[in-house]
């Protein structure tokens, strides 16, 4: 009989030899196949006396497992050192570009008019609407500008033909709303107090310079109620002003206009500072102007069937363009109607950018 | 409104400086646009006499001219004509900076003889354009002293944007008035004092108005005074005028500009010599002219007021003055006119004619109506001592308009309204510096305004008029309270589809544009024309002269002008107002975008390729997706308005109701407007879309989830090829409503062996067993049903 410490030796070095899973299955075969070393000794175990064939019985059990084992572990080691090889060949340049995945963008009009509304939501304010063609009363007359008061003239107002009979004068005309403030009227006709409400949207007028384009965006505030004062309206302008700006401490002042809507009206400022020919919003010496505002005139109320004497409130309004130039440093209103892809692309937001005073305003 | 520091002086006694009532100013409500220091870079300049002025021995048009600075007797070059010996001029030495010519000044010898410095012009100093010859000073002015100061440019300009309704502080004694109101120190008081008459005008006025029109004049003060010399004004008035920029033109008529200006009283003066008859203040008569002061004609109608004489219209009233009675260096004998015109007619009649004037900018904005006597006498006086002459008594046309006015104001509403507790002594005191008279009324103030104040009409007014003096500033700022509870959501169900649009769209990687709501004629033709009642009557210029039916064109345009810079592959949309009609139910709210050129850059992994009508079909399928459009519901037609390909493009249509237009732009379409294509477009019509359902609530339907496996099989089916594919997949899967999940197009193939006129439409069709494993029997039957319903709403038959 075989002795089996050489046949242990010889055959885990031939497993350990194999270079190949064929050489693997050749050693195995070699070893333990029908007429391998091992399986010729184990056939002879029958010929023994019982005590012989007990002890080389259980040695050659070890031995078989152990070679068992061994060709598994080197069956692994292949495969693995297998693998390797392959995945080395897979081996890609990752400083490739990606698949082109083009990203839009939202004008800065649209954000701003979302962080807007994030803000008066905040305050309990919803957003209403109103058309863009308007007659004479909604966009003049209700609003305490009648025909012939100098006001009218500021407006640069747009007149379209109309489809009523040709040759009427200007004040039957419909118009391009010059400001969104006639929504107010549309929504106090049409809702009783208390109201809170912003309006943004298009305005036109028939104006065109650096600063100055025919159509551009307002937002327009009315609260109605029995015991807002300026002392709220105030206080709601400079908590948007604070919030929208994020400046916490961000100087304002209130001086006194004119508008023929509100009574008593107010223009309101911020502060800024063009230190070293940079401007900059927050503290300075220095003031920008940023919205109109003011009580809403008895006259208004009026006009729209609410009682004065019992219902009071504020009324503001401010362009949209305007405070996004000052925010994200537009130099140019006029490229906000362009359509400029590389204009578009720099100043617009992501889509997934959604302005919340909870998630935060800015990214 | 400009007004000079040292003018307003005249009529505030103040300790003030130029900063604090700058600062105060604009808090009171008078917003200061501008300060100007006329004096900057003048300082080094002083006064100088020419002692000599010879010619210049190698220049004829120049002189050499020997100047005492009051420094030093020095010699400088001078080509100015009225360079003399004796004169009094301005001196810059060398190395001073002239701005009116951006040079600073070096020693030089000019033509061969040196000169230390130079006399300056008007325009060399930057004061003016003119350069017929040098500054002359008077005789008396001291030698050395600072040119700033003789000059009186030492003297702040101050700019204050006057709001409309402020028409008081069109003269500088109103501004003057609220800043003595507001603390800034005392109203100086004004002399009005009568001048006596010596002799009855020559000249009457007649108010000659029907009734109906009788307020287009109410009131006129006249006189005249005989036997005036109309010179230059002296300089002190001139100075004034230079300073706010008004060219001085005579005595006379530099004293209605100085009225005008320091009191808010514009006034006329006629030469009465050259008035026929007596003068009729009445309406223009049709076809009535007037040659005007400003050297223009006008035509006249029946709506304006003229003050005419036998002859016809001599001057527009509230307006302008007439140049055929103007007064002249030759005047000796004039009619001073003070008048109250109507406000409404006096802008009407100069909007009518293009005609801006300081008078109208006043009389529009509401004069004075009870100081046109006291106007009348302050400016006689002036007359006098300028010009000489003796004084008429006054010729009174009319009366005042009544103007007295008393609004009650509740103490509590300076509280309630204004936010500001303002003690009553302090209302009191306010107002009546104001020039109000307040007397207290049955627990509330009776406050009677002043004829100058034609703004004040209400309680809220005079509440404006005490916060305002009292400062906004003063008013404590209070935080909004929100109310019950949380807020609603800010916006309705439509805006939050908008606002979903507009981010569902971006994400898929267009950006947004916000273009003008107009459009150009020709462009809204092509794009389904417009109403005519959306033509603007004043367009800004041509190519904006309609309302856009859609923001199609407008995105169109812009893909052409992206390409013309170099970025032919755009993506756009837009999320606004298209229009049909001037009525608000014709404004609709739409989605609309467009893509042009190929879909991307070119990538080694992925090739990029021509973009096209899936690509907008796509766009808009994501717009209706992500407003909660009920997707199985919308078919798809192969109709779209004629600005699309008419085979590459289609509908999306809910019932009747059409969702959507998608496809290609027609390439006449795209050429007309000068833009390479392909261009395909989307427009989403947001009124379209079926309100949500309000009682459905946010629960989700119950979700079965099967434990067995999806089964799939593919069919190739061969159809006509004017069946649309959408048939094919409509009839699969309805072959079997309960194991047809889906059927999706897999192949298109036309061609070979399918012979003209066919096409191969290959489909995946997935099987969701729910009960229990499908066997190889239940597929096939399942398979023979697809092909069935398929040839039986199609013709279609498989593939062999």
């Amino acid at each position: 009989m075989e002795d089996v410490e050489t046949l242990r030796a010889d055959v885990l070095a031939a497993i350990a030899a194999a270079g190949d899973l064929d050489g693997l299955e050749q050693a195995r075969v070699a070893a333990l196949g029908r007429k391998g070393r091992i399986t010729e000794l184990m056939k002879g175990l029958g010929a023994m006396a019982p005590e012989q064939r007990k002890t080389a019985g259980r040695a050659l059990n070890v031995l078989k497992d152990e070679v068992a084992n061994a060709i598994e572990a080197r069956r692994a080691a292949l495969a693995d050192a297998d693998l390797d090889s392959r995945l080395d060949e897979e081996r890609i340049d990752v400083t490739l570009p990606t698949r082109p995945q083009p990203e839009g963008r939202i004008h800065p009009i649209s954000q701003t008019t979302d962080e807007i509304v994030a803000i008066f939501g905040e305050m309990g304010f919803t957003v209403a609407e109103g058309p863009d063609i308007e007659d004479d009363w909604h966009n003049f007359t209700a609003l305490n500008i009648p025909p012939d008061h100098p006001a009218r003239q500021e407006h640069d107002t747009f007149y379209l033909h109309g489809s009523g009979t040709s040759g009427h004068a200007d004040d039957d005309r419909p118009v391009l709303r010059t400001h969104t403030s006639p929504v107010q009227i549309h929504v106090m006709e049409r809702t009783p107090p208390p109201l809170r409400i912003i309006v943004p949207g298009r305005a036109y007028r028939c104006d065109y310079d650096a600063t100055h384009t025919p159509m551009f965006h307002q937002v327009e505030g009315l609260v109605v109620d029995e015991s807002t004062h300026m002392g709220h309206l105030k206080g709601c302008l400079t908590d948007f002003c604070r919030a929208y700006f994020d400046v916490d401490d961000l100087p304002v002042r209130f001086r006194p206009s004119y508008f023929p809507f509100t009574e008593p009206s107010a223009e309101m400022d911020i502060g800024c500072t063009r230190e070293g020919g940079k401007f900059r919003i927050g503290h300075g010496d220095d003031w920008m102007e940023i919205l109109g505002c003011g009580m809403v005139n008895p006259k208004v109320l009026e006009n729209c069937g609410i009682d004065p004497e019992r219902y009071q409130g504020f009324a503001f309004g401010m362009g949209i363009e305007r405070i996004a130039m000052l925010k994200y440093g537009i130099p140019d209103l006029r490229t906000f109607f362009e359509s400029d892809l590389r204009w578009l692309r720099h100043y617009g937001f992501p889509a997934l950018q959604v302005p919340s005073l909870v998630g935060g305003l800015d990214p | 409104m400009k007004f000079t520091l040292s003018w307003l002086k005249d009529h505030l006694e103040t300790e003030a400086t130029a900063a604090d009532i700058v600062e105060r100013l604009s808090m009171i409500g008078l917003e200061v646009d501008s300060v100007t220091d006329r004096a900057r870079g003048l300082e080094g300049f002083v006064v100088a006499r020419v002692l000599e002025a010879r010619p210049h021995p190698d220049a004829d048009k120049l002189k050499v001219c020997r100047v005492d600075t009051g420094a030093a007797v020095t010699e400088v070059v001078c080509g100015a004509p009225n360079a003399r010996a004796g004169m009094m001029g301005v001196f810059a030495g060398a190395g001073s900076y002239i701005p009116g010519t951006d040079m600073t000044l070096k020693k030089a010898k000019i033509r061969g003889v040196e000169s230390d410095g130079m006399l300056l012009s008007e325009r060399e100093m930057g004061l003016s354009d003119d350069h017929e010859g040098i500054v002359e000073l008077p005789e008396d002015t001291p030698i050395g002293a600072a040119a700033v100061e003789v000059m009186g440019l030492s003297d702040p300009l101050i700019d204050v944007d006057v709001t409309p309704n402020r028409g008081d502080c069109l003269g500088i004694r109103g501004i003057a008035r609220d800043l003595a109101a507001a603390g800034m120190g005392r109203l100086k008081p004004l002399d009005a004092t009568p001048v006596p008459g010596v002799f009855a005008s020559p000249i009457g006025v007649r108010l000659a108005f029907d009734n109906e029109a009788a307020d287009a004049c109410p009131y006129f003060v006249g006189r005249l005074v005989r036997g005036v010399r109309n010179g230059e004004s002296p300089q002190w008035l001139k100075d004034k005028l230079l300073a706010v920029g008004l060219r001085p033109i005579s005595a006379l008529v530099d004293i209605t500009n100085l009225l005008t200006l320091d009191l808010c009283r514009p006034l006329h003066v006629f030469d009465a010599d050259k008035v026929e008859g007596g003068l009729h203040v009445r309406l223009a008569r049709p076809g009535e002219r007037l040659a005007a002061l400003n050297g223009r004609t006008y035509d006249l109608d029946p709506e304006m007021t003229v003050i005419a004489d036998d002859t016809g219209a001599e001057a527009l009233g509230g307006v302008i003055g007439g140049e055929p009675t103007g007064c002249t260096g030759e005047t000796v004998n004039v009619f001073l006119e003070s008048a109250y015109f109507d406000p409404r007619r006096t802008a009407a009649t100069g909007r009518k004619l293009n005609l801006q004037s300081d008078a109208r900018y006043r009389f529009e904005r509401g004069i004075d109506p009870a100081f046109l006597v006291d106007g009348m006498e302050i400016a006689t006086r002036l007359v006098l001592e300028l010009c000489g002459g003796e004084p008429s008594e006054l010729v009174i046309a009319g009366g005042e308009p009544p103007w007295q006015r008393s609004v009650r104001l509740r103490p509590d509403r300076v509280r309630t309204l204004g936010g500001v507790d303002v003690d009553a002594d302090r209302v009191t005191g306010i107002l009546t510096d104001l020039g109000f008279v307040v007397t207290p009324e049955d627990g509330a103030l009776a406050v009677a305004v002043p004829p100058w104040r034609g703004d004040i009409v209400g309680e809220a007014c005079l509440v404006e008029e005490v916060v305002r003096i009292h400062g906004y500033d003063r008013i404590p700022t209070v935080s909004m309270v929100r109310g019950d509870g949380l807020p609603h959501p800010a916006l309705d169900a439509g805006q939050r589809r908008r606002a979903m649009a507009r981010r569902a769209l971006a994400g898929r990687g267009l950006m947004e544009a916000v273009t003008y709501s107009f459009v150009e004629s020709t462009r809204a033709e092509l794009f389904g024309g417009t109403a005519e009642s959306l033509r603007l009557v004043n367009p800004i210029s041509a190519d904006l002269d309609v309302m856009r039916p859609s923001p199609l064109p407008n995105l169109v345009a812009a893909c052409g002008r992206n390409a013309d810079r170099g970025i032919a592959d755009a993506a756009l949309f837009e999320v606004g107002p298209g229009f049909a009609g001037d009525r608000p139910e014709d404004q609709g709210m739409v989605a609309a975008g467009v893509r042009s050129g190929r879909t991307g850059h070119r990538n080694w992994a992925q090739p990029p390729r021509a973009v096209d009508a899936f690509d907008a079909k796509a766009d808009a399928g994501a717009v209706l997706a992500a407003v909660g459009a009920p997707a199985d519901a919308v078919q798809v037609t192969a109709d779209a308005p004629d600005y699309f390909h008419p085979g590459r493009s289609g509908a999306l249509r809910l019932g009747p109701g059409v969702l959507a237009h998608f496809g290609e732009i027609h390439p006449r379409v795209l050429r007309r407007m000068d833009v390479k294509g392909p261009v395909t477009a989307f427009e989403v019509f947001f009124d379209a879309l079926p309100q949500p359902k309000a009682k459905a609530g946010p629960t989700k339907p119950h979700l079965e989830l099967s434990p067995l496996h999806p089964v799939e099989r593919d069919f190739a089916f061969v159809v006509d090829d004017r069946i649309p594919a959408q048939d094919v997949v409509r009839a699969a899967r309805g072959a079997d409503k309960g194991l047809v999940v889906d059927v999706r197009v897999f192949d298109v193939f036309t061609g070979g062996a399918l012979g003209a006129g066919k096409k191969s439409l290959a489909v995946n069709v997935v099987l969701q067993p729910t009960e229990r494993t499908l066997t190889d029997a239940e597929i096939e039957a399942v398979a023979a049903k697809v092909v069935d319903a398929v040839a039986k709403a199609t013709g279609g038959v498989l593939r062999t």
